[in-house]
C-alpha cells in the first residue's frame, strides 16, 4: 500500500562497498545493497547473505574486528556511535580492512 | 627564472629549473628540499617510486632501509631495479640507480631490518619517514617510533588493485596509524602482496602520492593528507576520502599513552609461536627437522593451505602433501584425523600458523606449523624450491 506523504517506516536501504580482498566472498561484487536501521543491522544483513564475510568482519565473540574500519558517508563509526550508528536511505557504508602490502 | 638559491651550483639550477619556475616552490622551496632529510623504509614496490621521485626532486639527504636482495618476482613492480641487479642487495642496486639519477644528493643506506632495537636511532636522524614496508609488525614499529620521536610518517599500503595513503603523527594533533587501525589483523587473515597479489602499476600510483605528500610537507605548500585517509580503487578508478581523527584513547598518541617505548611487534601482531615449558616452540616445526623426520619415515600428514596457483608453482607432493586452501579448512575438517600428527604449510608460515591455531582449538592437539613456510624449506632443505 502506498502511503501518501508518509515517512517510510521500514529499514533503510544502503550501499555497502566491499574492499577488493573480500570481494570473492560476495560473488565478486564491488558493492552490495543491504537493509537496516543501524550499522549493526546492515552488517548482519550482509553477513546473513554472504556468510563467508563473517570471520573477516567479526571475532568469534561477535565483536567487530579491530583491523576493519566501517565508514558511513566517510565517517568512522568508532568515532560516532559504533555499530549503533543509525543509517538512512542512500547512505554509503564502506568497509576498510587494514592492508600492509608495499 | 625567479632566481636560484645562493648555494646551488649552475648544474643544480639547471636540473631543478622546472621547480624554480613554480612560484609555490621556487628557490626557497628548492632550498628546503635540499636541506630535508627523508627516510624511506622498504626499497620495494612503494619504495621504488618514492626514492626515485624524491631523489629526482632534490631531497638533500635520502635514507633507505632494506635488507633484501633483488629477486626476479620484484621486477614486475619495483622499477628501481633491472635484470642485471638480480641477486644483488637492493640497496647496492638502488645506490647506483639513484646516484645516476641525481648525483647532487646524499644517499644514506641502512642495510638492516628495522627493529625495535635500531628504529629510534635510525629514524632519529631524519625529518620525515615514508612507510613503504610490506608487513604489519614493521608498520606498527614505524608508526610508534615516529610518534615517540615526533616525526611525520607518510603512509601508503597496497594489495591487489587497491591502495591507501595518509600522513600520520608528528604533532599538530595529527592522528597516527594506531588511530586508524587500532589492532593488526589476526595472522593469516589479510594476505600479503606475495600471497594475494598486486597489480604492478599500483605501487607506482600509491608511491608517487607518498612522494607528493613528502614534498608538500617539506616545502609547506598545499594541503596534506593529515587527518584524511585516501582510498584508491584501481578497478573502478575511484579515489575516496575518509575522515581520520586522533583517538584520545590511542595507546601511543592518545591523551594518556600506555606505549611509551618500542615493544615486540611480532608478538603484538600474534606472530610469536607458543612456547613450551622448555622454551621450545611446541606448535611449530622447522624445515630441517621436518625433512629429517619425513626421511625417517615418520607418519606425518602434510597439509598445504596455500592457493591452488601457489601449489602449482611448487609443492611437497613427493612427501605426501595435499592441498586444502585455508578458506576451505573449516568445511573440510572431516578429511583431517585429529589423532594424527599434521604439519600445516603455506608460503611464509603466517597463514598456516592461523590454521594451526584453528585446528588446535578444535582438538587437533598434534597440529603444527611449518615455521617459515616453503620459503624456509627452500632456504634450509631444497635450494631449488622456487622463491616467490
Amino acid at each position: 500500500m502506498k502511503g501518501k506523504g508518509k515517512a517510510k517506516a521500514g529499514p533503510a536501504v544502503v550501499v555497502v562497498r566491499i574492499p577488493g580482498p573480500l570481494r570473492d566472498l560476495v560473488g565478486g561484487a564491488a558493492e552490495v545493497d543491504a537493509a537496516g536501521k543501524t550499522v549493526r543491522a546492515v552488517l548482519d544483513d550482509v553477513v546473513e547473505r554472504h556468510p563467508g564475510l563473517r570471520r573477516h568482519l567479526r571475532t568469534e565473540s561477535g565483536a567487530l574486528r579491530e583491523h576493519v574500519n566501517v565508514y558511513v558517508n566517510g565517517d568512522d563509526v568508532r568515532f560516532l556511535r559504533g555499530e549503533k550508528t543509525p543509517v538512512s536511505d542512500g547512505d554509503e557504508v564502506i568497509l576498510v580492512p587494514s592492508i600492509a602490502g608495499g | 627564472m625567479t632566481g636560484v638559491p645562493s648555494d646551488f651550483t649552475p648544474a643544480e639550477s639547471l636540473r631543478y629549473a622546472r621547480h624554480l619556475v613554480l612560484p609555490e616552490i621556487g628557490p626557497a622551496g628548492q632550498a628546503k628540499l635540499k636541506a630535508a632529510r627523508v627516510l624511506v623504509v622498504g626499497a620495494g614496490g612503494l619504495g621504488s617510486p618514492v626514492s626515485l621521485y624524491l631523489a629526482a626532486a632534490g631531497v638533500g639527504t635520502l635514507g633507505l632501509v632494506d635488507f633484501d636482495d633483488v629477486d626476479a618476482s620484484n621486477l614486475q613492480r619495483q622499477v628501481l631495479y633491472g635484470e642485471s641487479d638480480l641477486g644483488r642487495p637492493k640497496l647496492e642496486a638502488a645506490r647506483e640507480r639513484l646516484r645516476d639519477l641525481n648525483p647532487h644528493i646524499d644517499l644514506v643506506l641502512h642495510h638492516a631490518r628495522l627493529t625495535s632495537g635500531n628504529a629510534l636511532d635510525i629514524i632519529g636522524g631524519y625529518d620525515i619517514v615514508v612507510d613503504g614496508t610490506d608487513n604489519f609488525p614493521t608498520r606498527y614499529l614505524v608508526n610508534d617510533a615516529c610518534v615517540l620521536l615526533g616525526k611525520r610518517n607518510v603512509y601508503g599500503s597496497i594489495l591487489k588493485f587497491e591502495g591507501q595513503v595518509s600522513v600520520f603523527g608528528g604533532g599538530d594533533d595529527a592522528p597516527c596509524y594506531r588511530c586508524l587501525f587500532r589492532q593488526p589483523p589476526p595472522p593469516g587473515l589479510v594476505p600479503s602482496c606475495a600471497e594475494g597479489g598486486v597489480l604492478g602499476v599500483l605501487p607506482g600510483i600509491i608511491g608517487t602520492l607518498q612522494a607528493l605528500e613528502t614534498i608538500k610537507l617539506i616545502t609547506g605548500v598545499g594541503t596534506t593528507l593529515i587527518g584524511r585517509l585516501l582510498l584508491f580503487d584501481g578497478m573502478a578508478l575511484k579515489f575516496r576520502e575518509m575522515k581520520l581523527r586522533r583517538n584520545p584513547e590511542c595507546p601511543v598518541c592518545g591523551d594518556d599513552p600506555t606505549v611509551t617505548g618500542l615493544i615486540d611487534y611480532e608478538e603484538f601482531c600474534g606472530l610469536k609461536a607458543e612456547a613450551g615449558v622448555d622454551g621450545e616452540a611446541t606448535d611449530e616445526i622447522g624445515a630441517g627437522e621436518l625433512k629429517g623426520r619425513l626421511d625417517a619415515g615418520d607418519p606425518i600428514e602434510l597439509v598445504d593451505v596455500r592457493e591452488p596457483f601457489e601449489w602449482g608453482m611448487a609443492n611437497l607432493e613427493e612427501y605426501g602433501a595435499r592441498l586444502i586452501p585455508m578458506n576451505q579448512i573449516p568445511d573440510r575438517l572431516e578429511e583431517l584425523d585429529p589423532a594424527r600428527e599434521i604439519v600445516l604449510i603455506c608460503r611464509s608460515g603466517s597463514r598456516s600458523m592461523q590454521v594451526t591455531r584453528y585446528l588446535r582449538s578444535r582438538g587437533y592437539e598434534r597440529a603444527r606449523n611449518l615455521r617459515g613456510g616453503v620459503l624456509a624449506w627452500g632456504e634450509e632443505v631444497d635450494p631449488s624450491f622456487p622463491r616467490y
